[in-house]
């Protein structure tokens, strides 16, 4: 493999850093969001400006300091980074055109603090995506962990002390319980953190030390979610729908993910882990997750509640996908990174519009509300069959790719779960649309009157969802980064 | 002029304290000036020092031209330059954040209390400085006779009995250092540390020897304020005023830790510490306790200068873990943690004294609405505490790496355990702090309305040192590398694996 050395990763990590003091001092909010935009758009584009080079099959390495050998905070770009890295840089430009809609449609208090530390958080994204070692991606794992723990708790009441604490309980005490030892024990082992081709651990220890790493390295970034850890998304829905939207959406849980597929392919190695036999331990938890999380979102009346524990169930479909171990599996867990991103952010930015338009947070409360807000509720519309797989919507190639990938491990209980969840995404998301537009006159809550939220929130809105459908006829570039990193791997 | 550096760090502020008492007399305000300069100095001289160190090896320094074993030497290896250079940079930014809130809090005295300052950290420098075991008694006592005065000019009710009970418990250890170093000065006859290191080797069955190391290390222990005998520290650092335990509370226990470190590697030898004793597993296990009591005690406070007094317990368990877990890995993090913790430490007692200058208080009932109130302050506090949870890049993180690593690999699981829950446990007593600052006093629910209070910020002269530390909490965490390859690694002997 080709690498060349450029410091491109590290401006993309910093320049969203570098813009926070002029955040912080400037005085008209525009200002502020004009600089906002100039961060978003530049990390966009350096990121993008990296693309051809991946696309090429060379990876850009760049280190910045080396503590030990084998542990330096370093950058790697490769097909999968780069895949990440675009989703979330480029909805960083959606979110913060939707955030200024949103948080000044509300008159929100402290915005300079909440657009410094939403720049932060994109940071540590980044960071996260472009890790070459387990110890820089732990690096940024913690520090977005923190980032975000300002904007979770953003209305500073009692609700939010106690989602913090939930939050911090899970994510850095999972963190620090489970991930930095067996980051440790994994350098003691293997004498190196750097992630590989076939990972490092083969071979370095018996199988019940490498059965309790995987299992510490799994649940230790619980920002994935995966059941029993998945207790404090639900409760972090108490942030301003742009934080859920962004980064219980796509940064913060993606990251999770993110995590755990290193540790799945770069840690551990899918040959490895094929010859352990752990995946069915994977392909089991992450399935309870699914069935578990669609199930309890089927009973939630709180529209931002059910989002999330519909993205804990869509989480550990990326999860299941890799680990599948096939590669049509890998490929459609990989791809699904970015489908989920684009539905369930839309989804999240009509949940703030209602809000912002009608105060309304509960779906029972919705019930005719396609007649006030019909763009906001024709992308719900879409949003919703991305996310539930049916065409013509871009969840539906990586929904496609993971069935494959279940039969092609001969799984044939996993494509039961698949097919059953996607029935379950169904009965949850189409009554609330179906209420929205077609309830008896006599039932509906609002008036004919077309009075939409405003501009900065529907357009992000629908642009996602427009993507969304737009996705479905050109996957390539997705498609294309995920089927480098799995051949990379598998080497066909 | 470089050639004496060794000499000068001591003599100059040894000297100028005098000069400052005297000045003090004629007008207060020239004493501030002088101790900026004495330290300055000093910090000049010991930085120079760890440099001439790195370029050219070991630097031996013979007081008044006396050849050892009769004349005192002064031996600056990597290890002592480097815990030199903390000394004397930390106790300069102190004095410099700390002229305001000394100038409040006892105008009257301020002279003496300037004298006592750089008496102190004569003291301190010279028991890094020294080679020659009865010296570093004197200069022992020295700095903890200032630091018992330091300590009983805080609060008027507490302060003195604290500064009493630190006082025999200090003179009790000092003691026991005393009567070891007696010992030792019986079998060998000599009191220069090299000197009996090369006499040791071949006495190491003998009954006296052993005790001697064993009295030393209590003495030690005492001083360093190793649980269970930590007993006089928190009172002490909690009711000495803000300079003082600014001052106090990330030097005195650290250079205790490199006495002992000195101790085990030089005077004696890691084989004798570790292996001949066989006494280490017993001495992590005691760290162990030390570790997770200190976080124990830390939770159970209201008070935020106590509770820090607590994890400075914790604290000092991790690096005596580190010491005796008897492979490489812990004692570099041991010897990182120096630097790291008394970064850390003096981090968070000047956050302590910014607060206390403009609430006049540190219960947490004080700290309401801080990070309205006093962002900048709480900012660097935030820094601080995520060094001491340890989380990367702060320096926190990288010794903690080391002290895990090297309980793996001496397979002492109950060391990794309590590290573990000592990291956890601080996240739950900084974001309790936290959270009373960010979140209280509540207001009418969602915060729509919320009005923070006004920011009412301590002045800059104690801003700007505080951000120094803080940035230097990220940056000696970045080069952690660079520290352990140029410095670290020498110190230890090759045999330590």
């Amino acid at each position: 493999m080709e690498t060349i050395t450029s410091i491109k990763p590290l401006l993309a990590v910093l320049v969203s850093l570098l813009v926070t003091p002029i955040l912080v001092s400037s005085r008209a909010s525009n200002v502020r969001e004009g600089w906002t935009f100039v961060a978003a758009t530049a990390k966009f584009l350096i990121v993008l400006s990296m693309l051809p080079t991946i696309l090429k099959g060379t990876e850009i390495v760049y280190t910045v300091v080396e503590f030990l050998p084998g542990a330096a905070i370093k950058f790697r770009v490769d097909a999968l980074g780069m895949l990440f890295a675009i989703v979330s840089s480029s909805l960083w430009i959606v979110t913060s055109a939707y955030s200024i809609g949103y948080m000044r449609g509300l008159k929100e208090h402290s915005q300079t603090r909440y657009f410094c530390f939403f720049a932060f958080a994109l940071s540590s994204t980044i960071g996260v995506a472009f890790s070459a070692n387990l110890l820089t991606l732990y690096l940024f794992y913690e520090m977005l962990s923190l980032a975000t723990y300002p904007l979770v708790t953003h209305h500073q009441d009692l609700e939010a002390r106690s989602s913090g604490r939930k939050y911090l309980l899970y994510i850095m005490g999972t963190s620090i319980g489970l991930a930095l030892p067996a980051m440790l024990i994994c350098y003691n082992l293997a004498g190196t953190l750097e992630f590989s081709k076939q990972g490092f651990l083969a071979g370095t220890a018996s199988k019940p030390l490498l059965g309790l790493l995987l299992f510490m390295l799994i649940f230790g970034f619980a920002k994935a979610a995966i059941m029993p850890l998945h207790a404090w998304l639900p409760a972090a829905m108490v942030a301003p729908t742009p934080v859920s939207a962004l980064l219980h959406a796509v940064a913060v849980v993606k990251v999770g993910v993110f995590s755990v597929v290193r540790v799945l392919t770069g840690v551990f190695g899918t040959n490895l882990l094929l010859s352990l036999d752990f995946s069915p331990f994977i392909i089991f938890v992450a399935s309870v997750t699914i069935l578990v999380g669609s199930f309890i979102a089927l009973t939630q009346d709180n529209l931002k509640r059910l989002l999330a524990f519909s993205t804990i169930a869509q989480l550990s479909y990326i999860v299941l996908g890799v680990g599948l171990l096939s590669p049509k599996g890998m490929i459609g867990g990989i791809v699904h990174i970015a489908m989920h991103a684009f539905g369930k952010i839309t989804l999240f930015f009509c949940a703030g519009a209602i809000f912002v338009a009608t105060g309304k947070k509960n779906i029972s409360e919705m019930i005719g509300i396609g007649r006030r807000m019909p763009v906001t509720m024709a992308a719900f519309f879409i949003a919703a069959l991305s996310i539930t797989g049916v065409p013509p919507c871009g969840g539906f190639l990586s929904k496609w790719y993971l069935v494959l990938g279940s039969l092609e491990a001969h799984q044939i209980a996993i494509l039961v779960v698949l097919l059953f969840s996607s029935l379950l995404n169904a009965c949850y998301f189409m009554p609330i649309v179906y209420k929205a537009f077609f309830c008896r006159p006599e039932e509906a809550m609002f008036k004919n009157t077309v009075q939409e939220a405003p501009l900065f929130c529907v357009v992000p809105l629908v642009v996602t969802a427009l993507i969304s459908i737009i996705l479905l006829f050109y996957p390539q570039p997705f498609f294309r980064l995920a089927s480098m990193m799995v051949h990379s791997i598998t080497g066909t | 002029m470089s050639q004496h550096y060794p000499t000068l760090l001591v003599t100059v502020p040894l000297l100028a304290a005098f000069i400052i008492s005297a000045a003090g007399w004629i007008n207060k305000r020239l004493c501030f000036p002088f101790a900026v300069a004495t330290l300055t100095v000093a910090a000049y001289s010991c930085v120079g020092l760890l440099f001439r160190v790195l370029h050219e090896g070991v630097v031996h320094y013979r007081l008044g031209g006396w050849p050892p074993p009769w004349g005192i030497a002064y031996y600056v290896d990597q290890l002592n330059g480097l815990v030199l250079s903390v000394i004397s940079v930390s106790a300069l930014i102190n004095l410099i954040a700390s002229k305001r809130s000394i100038e409040r809090e006892f105008p009257e005295k301020i002279g003496p209390f300037y004298t006592l300052y750089v008496l102190f950290v004569t003291g301190m420098l010279g028991i890094t400085v020294t080679g020659d075991a009865f010296n570093l008694y004197v200069l022992l006592e020295i700095g903890s006779l200032t630091g018992y005065a330091l300590i009983a000019m805080g609060d008027k009710d507490r302060a003195p009995l604290a500064s009493l009970n630190y006082l025999y418990m200090g003179t009790i250890g000092a003691c026991f250092y005393l009567l070891g170093v007696g010992y030792l000065y019986i079998v060998t006859g000599s009191l220069n540390m090299v000197d009996i290191a090369s006499i040791l080797p071949g006495l190491y069955q003998s009954k006296a020897v052993m005790t001697a190391f064993i009295i030393c290390m209590v003495g030690m222990w005492i001083k360093m304020a190793f649980f269970p005998l930590h007993g006089w520290l928190p009172n002490a650092y909690t009711f000495a005023p803000s300079a003082s335990s600014s001052l106090i509370a990330p030097l005195m226990t650290k250079v205790m830790i490199y006495v002992m470190i000195r101790f085990i590697l030089t005077v004696f030898t890691p084989k004798f510490a570790f292996s001949t004793l066989a006494v280490s597993d017993s001495v992590v296990w005691l760290a162990v306790i030390a570790i997770v009591m200190g976080a124990i005690f830390a939770l159970a406070q209201r008070d935020l200068k106590k509770m820090l007094t607590y994890i400075i317990v914790a604290e000092v368990g991790y690096m005596v873990g580190g010491a005796w877990l008897g492979n490489r890995a812990g004692m570099t993090g041991a010897i990182l943690h120096i630097v790291n913790d008394a970064l850390m430490t003096l981090c968070a007692f000047l956050v302590v004294g910014n607060i206390v200058y403009k609430v006049k208080g540190y219960s947490f009932e004080d700290l309401k609405g801080l990070f309205s109130k006093m962002p900048f302050t709480m900012g660097a506090f935030v820094i601080g505490a995520l060094s001491i949870i340890g989380v990367p890049p702060t320096c926190g993180f990288f010794s903690k790496w080391y002290l895990i690593s090297g309980a793996i690999q001496a397979s002492h699981y109950g060391f990794v355990v309590a590290l573990l829950f000592s990291s956890l446990v601080n996240v739950v007593l900084f974001f309790r702090i936290i959270e009373i600052g960010y979140y209280e006093p509540f207001g009418d629910h969602h915060g729509h309305d919320h009005h923070p209070e006004p920011m009412a910020e301590a002045p800059l002269s104690m801003l700007v040192p505080l951000f120094i530390v803080a940035a230097g909490l990220v940056l000696v965490g970045l080069y952690t590398g660079d520290i352990v390859n140029h410095i670290i690694q020498f110190v230890i002997p090759k045999g330590l694996l």
